[in-house]
């Protein structure tokens, strides 16, 4: 048996919310495997932040300012990537953000804020993505590859996390619904959902010292040792390690995988 | 990145067939040193000839049995990294209403004193590992631990009991501070010996494979090697943060309602 060294030669990725966290780990581990990748997010295109990512990323990547949540944006999505590579078979609606708070006090503009975000672009991103995915699914064993980051909070419900517990679980089913469509319709295109526990990741230190602005602890450090203290694995998990499940799930060697759940929490839900 | 598993020593239950055996070509292709236990002699042979792995032959459900199998182990290879708690049957199972107290005894005997052993030993190996415990641990569950069948109550309960058994000694290790991470897997209806037997045995095969490829919304059976594939990501440093989960691969079968 031989396996290849770049499991994603001949790829074409679009990864959303690709300029940090886990979505740039991903966008760097696709490229490592030989896929070609496009990125968004909010950013200008001359802003320093694409300026300095895309240098480190290199000439198989290209950067596209983009909203999620705005359906004219990923028109411009799939035609920048129609035109550059004819293809993609890998789309990883990862751009989310968070938002906490006693439930009585969220407002209606900050609900629809995070709806638009976390569900919109993954609604979005799907229904403009599919028809390509489509054709360039029967390209390679396993077809195209739909990977949908969720949250633990889309499996279990968290004090003052109402808003984006509800976001994540409807990107969970979300996932599941369009699995067994694209199944049932014999359309080239896999759907599964991510579920990462606590990751070190831009948003998670800036939701940590909300709470810390908001006197939940004093420091973002505490919330990060409590964390750790009630995670079995006893530590954060990295962008990479999310990243690394995103391959797999983008690789032929999830061809059976399809409207599931992949929880990387490091044991968080086990307990 | 193609051979994740250098280095690593692995030990597989019922790798004499099926994913068992699937699962010790891809571990060994990607560079790990792989050990099997069944009861399925000549099988085996075959796959030591293919691979360069090594057979015990071992039941898993004989307690006493393990500790001489680890210490062989840890022994020749020095550590114990991965193990694939895979040995499983169904013989003598029926529906709750059919099942004789030795067909039950049997199946859990089998499909869970048969992983509980597993698990445990494995620990225990993994805990002499040189740099301290290291390890993942992967029970091949079913998706009917979440989707029992009518006529397999004792496969269906015990497939449930080996998740549970993931979780318990996930968060166990972790407690204890051992780097051993223990996960469960759950396959849909998997193109095995096994099943291939079983659709040849019908009246109409054809019906009867139809029936199978059915279940799922892909429309087709899993192959050997996609489990085997889930299998080898699970056991590498790459799923380093993955513990105490359930990984379905069943072709979104459990993903909605059967049938629809």
């Amino acid at each position: 048996m031989e396996l290849s060294a770049q499991r994603l030669k001949g790829r074409v990725a679009f990864v959303s919310g690709g300029l940090r966290g886990i979505g740039l780990a991903c966008a760097q581990r696709f490229l490592a495997e030989g896929a070609e990748v496009v990125l968004s997010d909010l950013d200008a295109e001359d802003s320093d932040t694409v300026r300095d990512v895309m240098a480190q990323l290199g000439q198989a990547a290209s950067y596209i300012s983009a909203n999620v949540a705005k359906e004219e944006d990923w028109e411009r999505a799939v035609a920048l990537v129609k035109e550059r590579h004819g293809k993609c078979h890998i789309l990883v609606n990862n751009a989310g953000i968070d938002l906490t708070g006693p439930v009585e006090e969220l407002s209606m503009d900050g609900w629809r804020r995070i709806m638009s975000i976390n569900v919109d672009g993954v609604f979005l991103g799907t229904k403009h993505f599919v028809p390509l995915m489509a054709q360039s699914g029967t390209e390679f064993r396993g077809g195209s590859s739909i990977i949908n980051v969720s949250s633990i909070m889309g499996l279990v419900g968290m004090n003052e996390v109402s808003a984006y517990n509800a976001s994540k679980g409807a990107v969970r089913l979300f996932t599941k619904g369009i699995a067994i469509e694209f199944a049932q319709k014999k359309m080239p295109i896999r759907a599964n959902s991510l579920h990462p526990g606590f990751v070190e990741t831009p948003l998670l230190k800036a939701g940590f010292q909300r709470w810390v602005d908001q006197g939940f602890a004093e420091k973002p450090d505490d919330l990060v040792a409590g964390v750790v203290g009630m995670t079995p694995i006893g530590r954060l998990a990295q962008p990479e390690e999310l990243a690394s499940a995103a391959f797999f799930l983008a690789s032929e060697d999830s061809s059976y995988m399809t409207g599931t759940e992949l929880v990387i929490d490091g044991g968080y839900t086990a307990q | 990145m193609s051979k994740r598993l250098e280095g690593k020593v692995a030990l597989v239950t019922g790798g004499t067939t099926g994913i068992g055996a699937a699962t010790v070509a891809r571990l060994t292709a990607e560079g790990a040193k792989v050990w099997f236990t069944g009861s399925k002699e000549e099988a085996a042979a075959a796959l030591v000839a293919e691979t360069g792995a090594v057979f015990r032959k071992h039941r898993v459900q004989d307690a006493a049995a393990w500790a001489p199998l680890i210490d062989e182990i840890i022994a020749t290879e020095g550590r114990l990294d991965i193990a694939f708690a895979n040995a499983g049957t169904e013989s003598g199972d029926g529906s709750i209403e059919d099942v004789g107290i030795e067909g039950w005894d049997n199946v859990v005997a089998v499909n869970q004193t048969g992983v509980m052993l597993t698990v445990q030993n494995a620990i225990l190996g993994m805990k002499r590992n040189p740099e301290g415990p290291a390890g993942s641990i992967i029970n091949n569950s079913s998706m009917n631990a979440t989707r029992p069948l009518g006529n397999y109550v004792t496969y269906s309960v015990t497939k449930a009991a080996v998740c549970a058994l993931a979780k318990s000694a996930a968060v166990h290790c972790g407690q204890q501070g051992y780097k051993i991470r223990v996960n469960a897997i759950l396959p849909g209806v998997v193109e095995t010996p096994l099943i291939q037997q079983i659709m040849n045995a019908q009246p109409d095969p054809a019906a009867a494979r139809a029936m199978y490829e059915g279940m799922a919304p892909l429309k087709r059976m899993a192959q050997l090697n996609e489990v085997a594939g889930l299998v080898a990501y699970l056991s590498s440093d790459e799923a380093g943060f993955i513990s105490g989960a359930e990984y379905a691969i069943d072709g979104a079968t459990t993903a909605g309602m059967m049938g629809v």
